[in-house]
């Protein structure tokens, strides 16, 4: 459905992306994962038209942005990080204002009423935008990114400001979308996307650092299993027992204390080997005060690809 | 273009600026129709409309000022550039919906002829000509604000700007006069909106007065719809 290839955006000199590629399917809910500057406004920002890309394309359904640019942005609703409102005017006469500059073709009265309804706005029609909290101008960004049905729906940072509730309710809102549209969300945290998407794509300094199945992805980013172990008794003894395990690659002792040592077990991808480490210590009778896995937390992960590209940048 | 021309109209008056506008233009051409043609006893708006050259170069940077710095401090111009829209109609539409406001301002002078036509014979020629005049030269000074309005996020800047534009056409006519140089001077007679725009005045339609206003506009929204496909680039 979305297909970007090699884009690259610089800012005079600011490369803000990359030579980024990659391909969203039809239907599929994809989530934008990203520190702050990363570079996700600016690709959504390309995508949908408002600015253009130093070089690259970017095709949706089939027709390219510079090419048919009208026809291309008919396919596309977008909310961008700060939703485009005009605050003197009252929600029902900004979303009429909107669903006429999209050149909308359904019954307006009936369309409005149920974008409306879908985003909880029934209520609100005759307010005036300013008087509107955060949260209910961002369900108004929502009505008019909605309009028209697009096939496709990019949503920069929704959530960004919200309370825990509507937090929710929003997330709700995307998984729902995701059943008759294509959807590309952005966010810098992890929980958010890994929450509501299908796929994810790490992007950091305008690259794309991972790009892959939401449960599929902390597989992808590490290939290395760790069990970290704390066992009383000798350390020499206990790290040659752990050696003798088989699918064990490597034991590293990462401290000792009180006749206790911890040890860093790591081992094949796939196997498990909790139980041979609780046989081996029985066999020594060396009582095993802590045993937990040491693979890293999704979170941890992201936290820690995203700050190394920072990292090795300064 | 439909969509913007209206909404653009409802926004002059969901804020204030399209009364403020209209009060103080009616207010000033009333003024002046009361010294020149009553005080005076004179049937001619010639006058009047001479001085409302001055009112207008003020008030249509107030008019304009937020026709696109406003929409880019807001990031509203993202809902106008993610729509499919082309730039020309966005221009268009904000044009269209400024200058509609300003037609309703000159309306007014309708108004003074007919009451005119109550003590006296109007020169209904001479105050259809003029009044076609005043449209023109509005149409000019309204394409050159909203370019000014293109390029700048500040509406305050746009406006003080716009006005200052206002004073440096104003002047113009007494500055080339002074400058030596002939070629100088030249252009700037050719450039300078007040001789074109006087012509109407004495009630001479003529076709090069027509042309150049219309040039002169058409040359600023262009402009401006370059300085928004520009910034897309940069
Ligand atoms: N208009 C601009 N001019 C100059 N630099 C910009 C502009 N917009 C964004 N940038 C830079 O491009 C990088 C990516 O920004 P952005 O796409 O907004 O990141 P994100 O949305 O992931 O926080 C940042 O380093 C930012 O400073
Ligand atoms: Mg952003």
């Amino acid at each position: 459905m979305i297909e970007v290839k090699n884009l690259t955006k610089r800012y005079g000199k600011i490369t803000a992306l990359d030579n980024i590629s990659f391909t969203v399917d039809t239907g599929e809910v994809l989530g934008f994962l990203g520190p702050n500057g990363a570079g996700k406004s600016t690709t959504m920002n390309i995508i949908t038209g408002y600015i253009s890309s130093t070089s690259g394309t970017v095709t949706v359904d089939g027709s390219e942005i510079l090419e048919e640019p009208k026809k291309t942005k008919q396919k596309i609703g977008y909310l961008p990080e700060i939703p485009p409102l005009y605050i003197d005017m009252t929600v029902r006469k900004y979303l009429e204002f909107m669903f006429d500059l999209k050149r909308v073709k359904l019954p307006k009265k009936e369309h409005l009423d149920e974008v409306m309804r879908l985003v909880g706005l029934e209520q609100h029609g005759a307010r005036l935008i300013k008087n509107l909290s955060k949260g209910y101008r961002q369900r108004v960004g929502f009505a008019q990114a909605l309009l028209g049905n697009p096939p496709v729906i990019i949503l920069d940072e929704p959530t960004v400001g919200l309370d825990p509730k509507q937090i929710i309710e929003i997330r709700k809102l995307i998984k729902s979308l995701g059943k008759k549209h294509t959807v590309i969300f952005s966010s810098h945290v992890l929980s958010e996307i890994s929450a509501a998407c299908d796929r994810i794509i790490i992007i950091a300094d305008g690259k794309i650092i991972a790009d892959a199945k939401t449960d599929e992805l902390s597989g992808v980013l590490t290939d290395k299993r760790q069990l970290l172990l704390t066992a009383e008794g000798s350390a020499a003894d206990i790290q040659n027992e752990l050696k003798k395990i088989p699918d064990v690659q490597k034991v590293k002792k990462t401290g000792e204390s009180d006749g206790a040592a911890q040890f860093a077990i790591e081992y094949k991808p796939g196997a498990d080997i909790r139980r041979d480490v609780f046989s081996a210590m029985t066999r020594l009778q060396c009582p095993i005060l802590e045993m937990r896995s040491g693979s890293e937390s999704l979170e941890e992960l992201y936290l820690r690809l995203t700050g190394s590209v920072k990292g090795g940048e300064a | 273009m439909g969509a913007i021309y209206k909404r653009e109209l409802s926004g002059y008056f969901n804020s204030a600026i399209g009364y403020v506008v209209l009060a103080v233009y009616y207010f000033f051409s009333g003024l002046f129709f009361y010294l020149y043609c009553f005080y005076r006893d004179s049937a001619s708006l010639g006058y009047v409309f001479a001085n409302m050259f001055y009112i207008v170069m003020f008030i249509i940077p107030v008019l304009t000022m937020k026709t696109f710095s406003e929409e880019r401090r807001q990031k509203t111009d993202q809902a106008l550039l993610t729509s499919p829209v082309s730039l020309t109609e966005i221009v268009l539409g904000k044009f269209l919906g400024a200058f509609t406001i300003y037609a309703l301002c000159c309306a007014i002078f309708l108004v003074y002829g007919v009451v005119i036509s109550f003590f006296a014979q109007p020169q209904w020629s001479v105050v259809l000509c003029t009044l076609l005049g005043m449209l023109l030269l509005g149409m000019a000074i309204i394409a050159m604000n909203i370019f000014i309005s293109s390029l700048t996020e500040s509406m305050v800047v746009a406006a003080v700007v716009g006005m200052a534009a206002g004073l440096v056409i104003d002047t113009m006519s007494s500055f080339s006069k002074l400058v030596p140089i002939p070629w100088v001077q030249f252009v700037l007679e050719k450039i300078d909106f007040l001789n074109y725009y006087t012509n109407f005045t004495y009630g001479i339609l003529s076709i090069v007065d027509v042309i150049f206003f219309l040039s002169v506009t058409g040359l600023f929204l262009f402009f401006t719809v370059r300085v928004l496909e520009r910034r897309r680039w940069s």
